[in-house]
């Protein structure tokens, strides 16, 4: 049972000038999928369009039995609270502290008036220390969002989706802000953590060395479509030839 | 080699000149329609030299009165504050054009373009109109510049803000209300306490005029002190006022040090 299965999505931001073209893809319950390609071939839009953070010109996506695309503003909001999302430069609410911007991960579930008072359910408040206890933070857990570095800005991030405790997680390029170094971490972190909460990821990526060190799945898009779809052992360099054109880069 | 063969840098040209003595030409013109001339200035001095020696030294002649005056300026000022700021934050929120959609922004919008476009003095009479004399029309009116003032500069910041950061809250499922609470407001919390205090003391100020058109305060004693003619009870009101703006001055820092403080360290 496929946890998210994509049919016929289309995006034009233009009319006439499609991004996505006719995208069909089923992920699986479980592991990483990434997603790659060059620049402008509509990897991050195809990431978006799944929480609706862009709205699809046509197709469907259907998760937890409902078309993602057809659901009104309030069903959508429940079925976001599904979906955790990782982003490119963290997007963490910079003026609060880490413990704040962690529970922002369960903002779905609790009233406006308690989220005000900051007055979470107890077992909110201990997932959040066992997560940044897990993540490496703990002696971080009141210091404000800005006074870290990019590698523990994307930890919190990370632990921020994981306290929504979704049933998929989606990565938009969660490494291109980060050191070669920090950024192995931050793919093992999500891999080790998605493997034992049992958490398929879609992660889209433009670093194809990380993506065949740590993905079990390849999808390589080019102009829109997907041109490739396997194993990282199967990614020969003639594939990622047609996937990103040129073969000046390879070597 | 002479200078004159080489041009003068700091020439004019002859269209700055002709546009220096049309203006010098127009002000001697306003002048004279106006009956502003050196006679009159010259008695004016004198005047004023006289009027100043009548001031001083100042003398406290109604104490009741001025103390009454004073603590009903001060009142005005906190109460009006307070109610502006309440009400400025959901219109500056509904203002805001990147948050909210055109039905919220247009009506909050010439709302706030209203409340801003009377001076404080005007505002008061026409409430002084509406609710009679005395301090709720000096509240009032100063409530309505306060909305103005807060609304306007409140709705500009949140313009200016990271829509990342309430992208990644949305994106977690959360309500409108949660959205705002965690992605807009922590992001416009430190502006909005420095409009706050900006207001506070400019109301404070605006407290002391308000009462010449009878809603309330010190305006009231001090004008018809002067119609009375006692201008040394006048001098002892102007130093009055002096000091309570610098008491608002200091209480405008303390709310600035709790409220940013705390904001630094609790990230509120």
């Amino acid at each position: 049972m496929p946890a998210l299965s994509i049919r016929n999505l289309s995006k034009e931001y233009v009319r006439g000038k499609p991004v996505l073209r006719g995208i069909s893809l089923d992920i699986s319950d479980h592991g990483i999928s990434a997603i790659i390609g060059p620049s402008g071939t509509g990897k991050s839009t195809l990431i978006r369009c799944i929480n609706r953070l862009v709205e699809p010109t046509s197709g469907e996506i259907l998760f937890e039995g409902q078309d993602v695309v057809k659901l009104d503003r309030r069903a959508l909001r429940l079925a976001r609270r599904h979906i955790g999302m990782v982003f490119q430069e963290y997007n963490l609410v910079e003026r609060l502290t880490v413990m704040e911007n962690l529970l922002c991960g369960r903002l779905g579930y609790v009233p406006p008036l308690k989220a005000w008072l900051r007055k979470y359910p107890e077992k909110d408040i201990a997932h959040a220390f066992e997560l940044l206890d897990v993540v490496g933070l703990s002696e971080f857990t009141n210091q404000r969002a800005d006074s870290l570095s990019g590698g523990q800005r994307q930890r919190v991030g990370i632990a921020r989706a994981l306290m929504q405790e979704p049933k998929l997680l989606l990565a938009d390029e969660p490494t291109s802000s980060l050191d070669p170094k920090t950024s192995v971490e931050i793919m093992s972190l999500i891999r080790d953590l998605c493997r034992s909460h049992n958490i398929p990821v879609m992660i889209n990526m433009h670093d194809v060395e990380l993506a065949r060190r740590f993905a079990d799945r390849i999808i390589g898009m080019s102009q829109g479509s997907v041109v490739y779809d396997g194993t990282p052992a199967g990614l020969s360099d003639e594939q990622l030839k047609i996937i990103y054109g040129g073969q000046n880069w390879l070597h | 080699m002479t200078s004159a063969s080489r041009p003068n840098p700091f020439k004019s040209s002859a269209w700055s000149r002709a546009g220096w003595v049309a203006l010098a030409l127009y002000v001697v013109y306003a002048c004279s329609r106006l009956e502003i001339t050196w006679a009159r200035f010259m008695v004016g001095l004198d005047n004023g030299a006289r009027f100043i020696g009548r001031m001083l030294p100042p003398n406290i002649a109604q104490p009741d009165s001025l103390a009454k005056g004073l603590t009903e300026s001060l009142e005005i000022a906190i109460l009006a504050s307070c109610l502006g700021i309440l009400i400025s934050l959901p219109v500056g929120l509904l203002a805001s054009r990147n948050l909210m959609p055109v039905w919220a922004t247009w009506p909050a919008r010439m709302c706030i373009a209203l409340c801003r476009s009377f001076h404080p003095v005007i505002v008061a009479i026409l409430f002084v109109k509406a609710v009679g004399f005395g301090a709720l029309a000096g509240i009032l009116a100063l409530m309505v510049a306060s909305v103005g003032f807060i609304g306007k500069l409140f709705a500009e910041a949140i313009e200016e803000i990271s829509l990342k950061q309430v992208e990644a809250v949305r994106a977690t499922g959360a309500p409108f209300m949660n959205v705002i609470t965690y992605g807009v407001l922590p992001q416009v919390f430190s502006r909005f306490v420095g409009f706050a205090t900006y207001q506070l003391d400019s109301n404070l100020r605006n407290s002391t005029m308000v009462g010449i058109v009878g809603a309330g305060g010190i305006g009231g004693t001090l004008f018809s002190a002067f119609q009375r003619f006692d201008y040394d009870f006048v001098c002892a009101i102007l130093l009055s006022i002096i000091g309570m703006i610098m008491v608002g001055e200091v209480l405008a820092g303390w709310v600035r040090a709790v409220f940013l403080e705390r904001g630094k360290v609790e990230g509120e």
